[in-house]
């Protein structure tokens, strides 16, 4: 196994911006079959400790920076309960 | 956006029938990523609505006949395919897709689906398949494994169950596909693949049944069953469908067929028009 700090990076990895992004999750439609917070490849998502409507523990964004807009959550979410979109960049202030 | 009207801001809001959500699926249940996945693919292909007819049979996935904003009908048990033949047969601009479960598919429709298939009618078939029949309680079924228990076989089941692909590619299907609920991207691109090709196309997508199956079988819940998938599954593009069993140490996924054979509406709008051409000869 090559050690971590000779694995290749690329060349414009640090031009490259990753998207801002938001997290929806419509807690009453979630029915807490858990597949968004388990595979989850970034773990964005953790259980909820509050119960829903359903009396269910939905997801809730444990970290929202950590999104990166993969969309696998809402691909996989059978109740159609979460999806994801993107941040939209805030203008800076002198106008750029 | 406020918590409300949320659900409208979701990009798949617009196909379904809003008014029936949410549906009545289990939690886990792979029916609902089988919805998901197929909204997937005709958002992605921006088909006309008008232009696409979802046709589904009895089973617990009969119901998403009631939840795609497109016409659909909930046929009589196993007649799902028998249906969408008449609907293709009748208007051919129009996609038929039918949307049902193993037991409604392989069990009572099973003569429908073998002679569709040698036929290659021009609708694509999409099985989910949960190794039992799901919504009148867990009775066993044509795809339930050999041993497994149900709560009609308390013993054990001593059927040897049917390869749904194998059939499938036997009986004359152009395209064969499994996937499992947990491959959501391929499936949808499964679909995608399906939708634009002519003839009998069908996927097969192997479900969790959290509630009944998984839980007779003590397979845990319905993330523990898609951990089994994500460990079990190979993805094998173009093995032998009869080779490729659902084991519990194996399940090959993929795509197996992909062929090229004329459709029976084309050779049947084809002979029309011959034999209408000749008539008009004879009587000239």
């Amino acid at each position: 196994m090559v050690p971590r700090k000779l694995w290749r990076r690329p060349l414009d990895s640090e031009q490259i911006k990753l998207p801002k992004a938001e997290i929806h999750i419509i807690p009453d439609l979630c029915k807490g079959c858990d597949f968004c917070i388990e595979f989850c490849p970034r773990k964005a998502l953790e259980e909820s400790d509050k119960l829903n409507k359903r009396g269910v523990y939905p997801p809730k964004v444990a970290d929202e920076s950590k999104c990166t807009l993969c969309g696998f959550c809402t691909a996989i979410c059978p109740d159609f309960a979460i999806f994801t979109t993107e941040k939209k960049e805030e203008t800076s202030r002198n106008g750029r | 956006m406020s918590e409300s009207n949320l659900m409208m801001h979701h990009y798949l809001a617009k196909y379904l029938r809003q008014e029936r959500m949410p549906h009545i699926w289990c939690e886990g249940c792979g029916n609902g990523i089988l919805l998901n996945c197929f909204l997937q693919a005709i958002n992605e292909l921006n088909v006309d609505l008008n232009k696409i007819v979802v046709v589904s049979g009895i089973g617990c996935i009969g119901r998403v006949s009631g939840y795609i904003n497109v016409d659909s009908f909930h046929t009589t048990h196993g007649r799902a395919i028998a249906f969408a033949t008449g609907v293709k047969l009748a208007n051919p601009e129009l996609e038929v897709v039918v949307i049902s479960g193993d037991g409604d598919l392989f069990a009572i429709g099973g003569n429908h689906f073998i002679h569709a298939a040698r036929r290659n009618v021009d609708i694509k078939v999409i099985c989910a398949n949960n190794f039992n029949y799901g919504m009148t309680g867990g009775q066993y079924g044509p795809t339930t494994p050999l041993d497994a228990w149900t709560t009609t076989t308390p013993y054990g089941n001593i059927e040897h169950p049917f390869n749904l692909a194998h059939l499938a590619a036997a009986a004359g299907a152009v395209y064969v596909a499994r996937w499992t609920s947990l491959h959501v991207r391929r499936l949808k691109a499964s679909i995608i693949k399906a939708l634009q090709k002519e003839g009998f196309s069908f996927i097969e997508m192997i479900s969790p049944c959290p509630e009944i199956f998984d839980r007779y079988n003590k397979m845990g819940t319905a993330v523990d069953v898609m951990k089994w998938f994500r460990l079990v599954s190979q993805v094998r593009h173009g093995c032998d469908p009869a080779k490729a069993e659902i084991t519990e140490n194996e399940i090959l996924v993929g795509e197996f067929v992909d062929i090229e054979k004329p459709s029976y509406g084309r050779l049947l709008r084809e002979m029309t028009s011959r034999v209408q051409d000749k008539l008009k000869r004879e009587e000239s």
